[in-house]
């Protein structure tokens, strides 16, 4: 899975749970300051993250993922690990 | 001795119904009569005792967007659907926040939320609960969402007091303006519980209509036929406000709010006192609240939700609070049209009370072909004009009851 195809699919889970256009999830983005999504809809897109691409985020690292590049960089490093 | 009280006026009003999206298409539909309860064709309804309900008109998630529908629960969306349109009614004010208040509550709460929650846990496993969950399945949510909505920052309330709710956080709102909490509230109740697990609960105490070929005639207050009432869904909301504050900024009145009654039977969880003194003194609280006489009261929008046991008696113990006056009273019940809204009742019944005021006109009960012999009163069954009586304004009476032994009455006056 490539960085983009992994931005690609985030991308379509901000968009489906907090309703923020896909195009708008770039890597610069923070979450919570740039895409102004909360902490519980940010467990919903996590949980949705590691259904599509099949990794496991451990809560005290979730706290640490504050931006697009963040979540990108951890899906890249341990997807396939747990699949 | 009466002592000086900010007067509480009605500025704005909301509905999502069974009959229509807004409260105008709602009370157009009363006037003609239209029943909103339909057959359930959903699979899960087959195995029920019961299957036919007065579902919306108007389906809230379309007009909440999808991404905040995830987040809020049906009874919320209605609420928030409903105050909307209360607050452009009343021409959206204005105003101090610090001075507005919420007072919106439903009997159940997000009960469709709480189920699916369940299910997804049971089948998926914690982790893929919505984290919106427990702000959707609590009672107090719409009263918060709509806090947000509107900027509201005097108080946000949820009394519950199951199909009371609706009357008792419009009495709160009024409450809260005569003790100076707030300049303006905006008051009302939900109700979103056409489901199995409420339709089974309600039909396995035989309190629910079965007459499942026959949807639109089903619900059928007051008449020897009766067998029990239908579930509706959907939200009123009024907006309240000071005389003083309306006056200041040139709002449109519709009624003066001018007071509430409350009593509890302690009788029995779920039956009412079969005396119906409860009733009689809830009623009787109103007037005196509202400082108006019995012989004020032109028309009544009855509780009356089409159980056997329930409909003779509260228009017995009416008979008892108005005395003699009760003969001229034009006495309704919308529960025949839109079902039972548990929580959401007393508010609707409210918005359509204000509307009967304004209008001069009564709504019909449909489906009364046969008036109980218990029932000694005038029961419109087609749209009847009100008449004042006496030099004193015209005033009407909303009643609602709930299981717990809550009875609430509510008096509005025409501005």
């Amino acid at each position: 899975m490539t960085d983009q195809e992994i931005l690609a699919g985030l991308g379509e889970i901000v968009e489906e749970i907090a309703g923020v256009p896909a195009d708008e999830v770039t890597p610069s983005k923070s979450f919570v300051d740039d895409l102004d999504i909360d902490s519980l809809s940010m467990v919903e897109i996590a949980v949705a993250a590691q259904d599509k691409f099949g990794v496991e985020i451990p809560d005290d690292q979730l706290k640490d993922l504050t931006t697009v590049q963040d979540v990108v960089n951890f899906v890249a490093k341990n997807a396939g690990d747990s699949a | 001795m009466t002592v000086d009280r900010e007067t509480v006026v009605v500025t704005g009003l909301g509905a999502t119904t069974p009959l229509g999206g807004d409260a105008v298409s709602t009370w157009a539909a009363m006037l003609a009569g239209r029943s909103g309860v339909r057959r359930l064709t959903e699979p899960w309804a087959e195995q029920l005792p019961v299957r036919i309900a007065a579902p919306a008109a108007a389906d809230p998630a379309e007009i909440v967007g999808r991404v905040q529908a995830r987040r809020m629960d049906r009874c919320e969306q209605f609420a928030l659907v409903a105050s909307r349109e209360a607050w452009a009614d009343a021409g959206a004010p204005e105003m101090d926040p610090e001075r507005l208040g919420v007072s919106v509550t439903s009997g159940i709460g997000g009960i469709g939320s709480t189920l699916a929650g369940y299910d997804i846990l049971k089948s998926k496993g914690w982790q893929r609960i919505s984290p919106y969950t427990v702000p959707m399945l609590m009672p107090n949510g719409s009263a918060g969402w709509i806090s947000m909505e509107l900027g509201a920052h005097a108080g946000a309330h949820a009394l519950v007091s199951a199909c009371a709710s609706g009357a008792e956080a419009i009495g709160y709102g009024i409450d809260m303006i005569r003790s100076g909490r707030a300049d303006v509230v905006m008051a009302g109740g939900t109700e979103a519980a056409i489901m199995p697990l409420n339709i089974g609960a309600f039909a396995v105490m035989r309190a629910m209509s079965t007459r499942n070929d026959d949807p639109e005639r089903a619900s059928r207050p007051f008449d020897k036929g009766r067998d029990g009432f239908v579930l509706g869904e959907g939200a009123g909301m009024l907006v309240l406000e000071s005389l003083s504050h309306a006056r200041q900024r040139g709002a449109r009145v519709y009624a003066v709010a001018a007071g509430a009654g409350y009593s509890s039977d302690a009788y029995h969880i779920a039956h009412p006192a079969p005396d119906g003194a409860g009733v009689t003194a809830a009623i009787s609280r109103a007037l005196a609240d509202a400082r108006v006489n019995p012989e004020q009261v032109v028309h009544v929008n009855a509780h009356a939700t089409s159980t056997p046991e329930g409909d003779p008696l509260e228009a017995q113990a009416l008979v008892k609070a108005l005395g003699s006056a009760a003969d001229g009273v034009i006495v309704s019940s919308t529960k025949s049209m839109i079902g039972h809204l548990l929580g959401g009742a007393g508010a609707i019944e409210s918005v359509a009370a204000i509307f009967a005021l304004r209008d001069q006109v009564a709504p019909p009960t449909i489906n009364l072909e046969d008036l109980d012999d218990d029932v000694p009163l005038d029961v419109a069954t087609e749209p009847r004009p009100l008449t004042k009586r006496g030099a004193e304004p015209m005033a009407v009476v909303n009643n609602a009851f709930g299981f717990g032994g809550h009875n609430v009455s509510l008096v509005f006056t025409a501005a």
